[in-house]
């Protein structure tokens, strides 16, 4: 099977890496870079717990190939705080104890960093509709998305 | 049942250097060699061990693959890769095509959209196709590439079985291209499936209207369907009831009536066979009467 040499950026840090065709990007992060934080639940792009923004879009890390992150700019969950603060997502997570057994949370924390970068004031629609792809069995929902109200709200005042 | 495995099965990943490149590999190894775009079917499949492709070409990154571009003459031309996100957020696909706004945010999720492609949403040929009935109403072109060019495929005769599609042996489809909407029209799409969206539909109908003074009623209308035969359909005869007219609450009840007749559904998981017929007749209802209070000319 082939391999590739790649460079990427990974949480702000540029990475240099060999990997074969076959493997994902989420393999690459977990397994190559220990970057735990992302998650695998389905393998099949139904449940986001892979969620990671590539190129500051959220996208199923499970469905994307590795060599396919040539180049780009990938951000996981690791990479989120800034200066040792958590971004405004997580601290409203945390808040809002939004977060049960945490295999979802980093991917819905990802989904709605970025819904915030493009729409800082979504409506409750709108956040239901952005996290739609992100599946948490515990919370019910309710918490995360007042959390992710809260922090659009906490993002707009900074 | 096969678990999800952490990893998919072996192959090799090729950069593709031209169309003709693309070509030659799928003429010479059709079985080996699988076009790639956004994965979002294809890597499933891989992982179910319903297909094993030894190459993979990421087709995406030929040139105009990923392009959209509006003009007032010639319409729209959708690159077979560009993802739905890109569609549903184009500024001129929003203000003249929202019927395909609907449909490209109708699929799955935000995340999945961000990688599945309006090209394999065609190619899979699923009967279940979310962008098929909004692009056999608007009576879309799709241009696929082999050794011998272009050729231009109808995309009423693109859809030939559940998974089968009309791309002969070295075909690549690279192109979609949507005439100028009509002056006037107005569309839908309705899907309904097991919750409020993202899900595969249990019935997709698409309905456009427009006025048209060569149809004996004054207006032209068009419907086509998903999930509810062994390809997408479009409900040629319940059309013909309605350009000929008058459009009356009878008129349009009649074409709900002819549209779930044109239904040949199966029972799945989602939804029996019966159920996705009678949800059709309401769809179609719902549809035609939206459109029609949109685009009575002086109504």
């Amino acid at each position: 099977m082939a391999k590739h040499i790649i460079s990427l950026t990974v949480n702000g840090v540029r990475e240099y890496v060999e990997v074969p065709s076959n493997m994902t990007l989420l393999t690459l992060l977990r397994e190559r870079l220990g970057l735990t934080g992302t998650k695998d639940g389905c393998s099949a792009g139904e449940c986001g717990a892979c969620t990671v923004l590539m190129n500051f879009e959220p996208v199923n890390a499970c469905l994307t190939l590795a060599v396919e992150a040539e180049d780009a700019v990938i951000l996981t969950v690791e990479g989120l705080p800034q200066d040792g603060r958590l971004d405004p997502v997580q601290q409203a997570i945390i808040d809002h104890g939004a977060t049960q057994c945490g295999f979802c949370t980093p991917g819905v924390i990802l989904s709605a960093r970025a819904l915030l970068d493009r729409n800082p004031s979504p409506s409750e629609w709108e956040i239901k509709d952005a996290l739609r792809g992100n599946l948490c069995r515990c919370t019910g929902y309710t918490r995360i998305i007042r959390a992710i109200q809260d922090a659009a709200v906490g993002g707009a005042d900074d | 049942m096969i678990l999800p495995l952490p990893d998919l099965p072996s192959f090799d990943y090729i950069r593709p250097k031209s169309y003709q490149q693309v070509s030659e590999l799928l003429h010479q190894q059709s079985e080996d060699v699988r076009p790639f775009m956004g994965g979002t079917d294809l890597f499933v499949q891989m992982r179910d061990q319903i297909i094993a492709p030894k190459i993979l070409v990421d087709v995406k990154l030929l040139p105009g693959m990923i392009s959209i571009e509006y003009d007032h003459e010639v319409g729209l031309h959708l690159g077979a890769a560009v993802n739905l996100n890109a569609i549903a957020k184009h500024p001129e696909v929003i203000e003249y095509y929202p019927l395909l706004v609907e449909a490209a945010n109708s699929v799955a999720s935000y995340q999945l959209r961000n990688r599945a492609t309006i090209g394999g949403n065609l190619c899979n040929a699923s009967p279940a196709a979310d962008m098929a009935p909004s692009l056999l109403i608007l009576e879309a072109k799709l241009i696929a590439v082999g050794l011998n060019g272009e050729r231009v495929i109808p995309v009423n005769e693109f859809f030939r079985a559940p998974g089968e599609n009309a791309l002969e042996r070295g075909e690549l489809l690279k192109r979609i291209e949507i005439k100028p909407p009509p002056e006037g029209w107005f569309g839908k799409y309705l899907k309904l499936g097991r919750n409020a969206e993202g899900d595969l539909a249990i019935a997709g109908v698409a309905v456009l209207g427009f006025p048209d003074q060569t149809a004996e009623s004054g207006y032209r209308f068009r419907i086509a369907l998903s999930s509810v035969a062994p390809t997408p359909i479009q409900a040629l005869k319940a059309e013909e009831i309605l350009n000929q007219g008058p459009i009356s609450e009878e008129s349009i009840e009649a074409a709900a009536i002819t549209s779930r007749d044109a239904c040949q559904p199966i029972d799945d998981v989602r939804a029996s066979g019966n159920y996705r017929k009678a949800m059709v007749e309401v769809l179609i209802r719902r549809g035609l009467e939206e459109v029609w209070s949109a685009i009575q000319v002086g109504g």
